[in-house]
């Protein structure tokens, strides 16, 4: 059954996919918390959003997913701020440039600390609270990048395919209770991480995949890919056997 | 802008706020719930811990019982709700003058059974036995006696209440009138009740004898009931809600009047509490715990539209003018007859109710034009109760001198926003008719609708109270907030 959403923390909300997951939320009537290292771009944004709707739908939370010490108290305030929680969705993720040659374990470590970590920090008390409830839906947005070992980026393959995997088993802890937990796996978004690079095949707009993830979300599918056609590269890149694989630059 | 940053309190491992206390806490209809931080105190000193908590942290805090208002009244998104259920000690009881001083957390049934054996029983109860008398004080409940016994808090002799403040403080109805007259019905909007006086009556035997009455619509309803009001203890109106055309407000009246120790064989044990307990099965076989199970196969509209046509052929010819002795508990609390009978409506969301109070002479109007407004929505009501009221000077009060029907009506996702606008216009026409709402069974009215009910000036005096009482506006409820703040 479709669930729709009245009170949403989008982490990850300054830019790309979750700045548009914000705005498209508060459009749609939802109040929304919006969490990020840039205080000032989530100010920004939370003022715009709100002026859009000519009242108070945006909550900025600045917050840097690395000191997930401050996570905890974060959760208690900011379903108090909004009166609510019933959806959470960890959009915060990094993917430095990393050369065909290049083996560094801080940009590595970085990748995991933001993609991985962090979301296992945010979302680990989502998972708790949601839990103890016995309603809510968490969404993590992963990514196709993590299906595979690719030589362009281990780190950030690890960091989303890892992901992946700690979002199965968190769905398949806290399902029994009623709560959801939708993986997400895009294609190639137009966003900051990935302007200027070359050969971005399907490239869609943010928005548009804002549009997509909620509708996904409403549903409580267990993962989609986005737009749904990467779901049949992925399993072309799969089934790719591993002496061919290693030979492609992808 | 808010921050996780240095310096920021962290969640606490113990106390009212700490993670393990967050719950969902629901209405007794199930149809509205919240999230909220559940405490249980155990002492005036527990209480007041919690309140220099909310206060420091500036949390809100909700007032909750046995959790049996149908809608919001008992809940708050993000609140410390503070669940009084384990204060439940009878402080004292005087066998001689049937005065109780009780915490707010004992219930209808623990206080009548521990008073009844010496012959006194609450003058006012509920159809059901498991509110609080600090819940049945913060809606000011009535009973099927309500024109003659007034309400709940028409029997209280005295309160201690605690404001958020923290000091406790004496309130009677001579000394601090206003006070009281506002406290009570106040959804728990002044202060925690901490200690409560109540006077009890005198019984000479623990029966009632009923008279059951068919009728055939709604005016005759209304007459009949009327006209008993002089010769009757209790009054109570039950209409199929079904029927529609000239057969509208068909239904079934129970009189009923205490019974004399010179009319009983056995007045004495009347009045022991195996003469009170109700039947544990139906038909001597199927244990009525599991009633709502089977019950929910009828919870729909073709299965209650038949439950209520038998029920009323029944009254006309099993049951017309039959007179018959009943104990005082299996008469009063017929909500109780099927345990957990809320959960044989819809899972997807529970049941509502909607209590109007409209003045004698507009009555039948009114109630007419409301089975009409459901017949047209195609959601008549399953339960349909009439009972008899007068007017009080409770500040919030919600009694007129005249009658409410109280209505039923079954929640789902799919029904949920065209029932709330049926709601609405359920309301339109008790609202022309200068009549009133009953907080403690609704969960949908505007608070448009309910303030156009209030006498002039009624509104202010109470904001006035609860400035002075609570500044900071510590005490909510998600009732509270969508009948009274917008205009605050």
């Amino acid at each position: 059954m479709a669930s729709e959403f009245h009170h949403a923390l989008v982490i990850g909300a300054s830019s790309g996919i979750g700045e548009a997951l914000a705005r498209k939320l508060a459009a749609q009537g939802a109040l929304v918390s919006i969490v990020a290292r840039r205080a000032d771009e989530l100010e920004r944004i939370a003022g715009e959003i709100n002026d859009l709707c000519g009242e108070e739908r945006a909550f900025p939370f600045p917050q840097d997913v690395l000191r997930r010490d401050e996570i905890p108290h974060l959760f208690q305030e900011i379903p108090r701020a909004m009166g609510g929680l019933d959806l959470v969705i960890y959009a915060a993720g990094v993917m430095p440039e990393v050369d065909f040659e290049e083996y560094d374990t801080s940009k590595d470590s970085l990748m995991v600390e933001v993609n991985l970590l962090g979301a296992m920090a945010w979302l680990n008390e989502a998972a708790r609270r949601f839990n103890k409830l016995g309603s809510g839906t968490i969404v993590g947005i992963g990514s196709i990048a993590g299906d595979r070992g690719r030589s362009a980026n281990p780190g950030y393959n690890t960091s989303k395919g890892a992901l992946a995997i700690y979002l199965e088993a968190l769905r398949n802890r806290v399902a029994r209770r009623g709560v959801r937990v939708v993986t997400i796996k895009p294609g190639f978004v137009d966003t900051p991480m990935t302007f200027g690079k070359p050969g971005l095949l399907w490239l869609i707009s943010a928005e548009r995949a804002a549009e997509i993830i909620l509708a996904k979300a409403r549903r409580g599918v267990v993962c989609a890919y986005v737009p749904a056609r990467w779901r049949l590269v992925s399993w072309v890149i799969g089934s790719i056997p591993s002496f061919l694989f290693r030979r492609l630059k992808i | 802008m808010r921050g996780g940053g240095e310096g920021e309190e962290q969640t606490p491992d113990s106390g009212p706020l700490s993670a393990e206390k967050l719950a969902s806490v629901a209405g007794f209809g199930r149809a509205v719930a919240a999230a909220g931080y559940v405490s249980q105190p155990q002492s005036v000193e527990e209480l007041q811990e919690i309140l220099e908590v909310a206060s420091s942290r500036e949390w809100k805090v909700t007032l909750r019982g046995t959790g049996r208002s149908y809608g919001d009244a008992a809940l708050r998104s993000e609140a410390i709700v503070l669940d009084l259920r384990r204060m439940n000690r009878i402080l004292s009881w005087d066998r001689e003058s049937g005065v109780i001083d009780i915490e707010p957390g004992v219930t209808i049934e623990q206080m009548w059974q521990s008073t009844l054996p010496q012959g006194w029983w609450p003058p006012v109860v509920p159809g059901t036995m498991r509110p609080t008398l600090g819940g049945c004080l913060a809606m000011n409940v009535h009973g099927k006696n309500n024109w003659q016994a007034g309400t709940v808090g028409d029997h209280c002799l005295e309160f201690d209440l605690m404001p958020p403040s923290g000091e406790v403080r004496t309130v009677r109805p001579d000394t601090d009138a206003e006070l009281f007259q506002a406290v009570i019905g106040s959804f728990g909007q002044l202060g925690v009740l901490t200690r409560i006086r109540m006077q009890l009556k005198r019984v000479e035997t623990g029966s009632v004898r009923v008279t059951a009455v068919p009728v055939g619509d709604l005016g005759e309803m209304l007459q009949r009931m009327d006209g008993a009001k002089d010769d009757h203890e209790y009054v109570v109106g039950w209409l199929d809600a079904f029927a529609q055309g000239k057969r509208l407000g068909r239904g079934q009246i129970h009189l009923a009047s205490y019974l004399a120790a010179k009319d009983h064989p056995s007045p004495q044990e009347s009045l022991n509490l195996e003469s009170q307990s109700l039947p544990d099965r139906v038909f001597g076989v199927l244990p009525k715990s599991k009633m709502w199970w089977f019950a929910r196969f009828v919870t729909n509209r073709f299965g209650m539209r038949w439950v209520n046509s038998v029920k009323y052929f029944h009254a006309r010819i099993f049951e017309r003018n039959k007179t018959y002795d009943q104990s005082l508990a299996a008469f009063q609390f017929l909500l109780d007859y099927m345990p957990g009978w809320e959960r044989a409506y819809p899972a997807d969301g529970g049941l509502i109710q909607h209590q109007s109070f409209v003045p004698a002479g507009s009555a039948e109007e009114v109630f007419r034009e409301q089975l009409e407004i459901c017949h047209r929505y195609r959601m008549p009501s399953f339960l349909a109760v009439l009972k008899c009221h007068r007017a009080d000077d409770f500040l919030l009060s919600h009694a007129v001198d005249g009658f409410s029907l109280a209505l039923d009506f079954p929640v789902t996702a799919k029904n949920r926003q065209r029932l709330w606008a049926m709601i609405q216009e359920l309301s339109q026409p008790v609202v022309a008719a200068g009549g009133r709402f009953y907080p403690a069974k609704d969960a949908a009215i505007s608070a448009q609708l309910f303030q156009a009910t209030w006498r002039e000036g009624q509104l202010a005096r109470f904001s006035k109270l609860k400035s002075e009482i609570d500044p900071r506006g510590r005490l909510t409820s998600a009732l509270a907030e969508r009948l009274l703040l917008p205009s605050h």
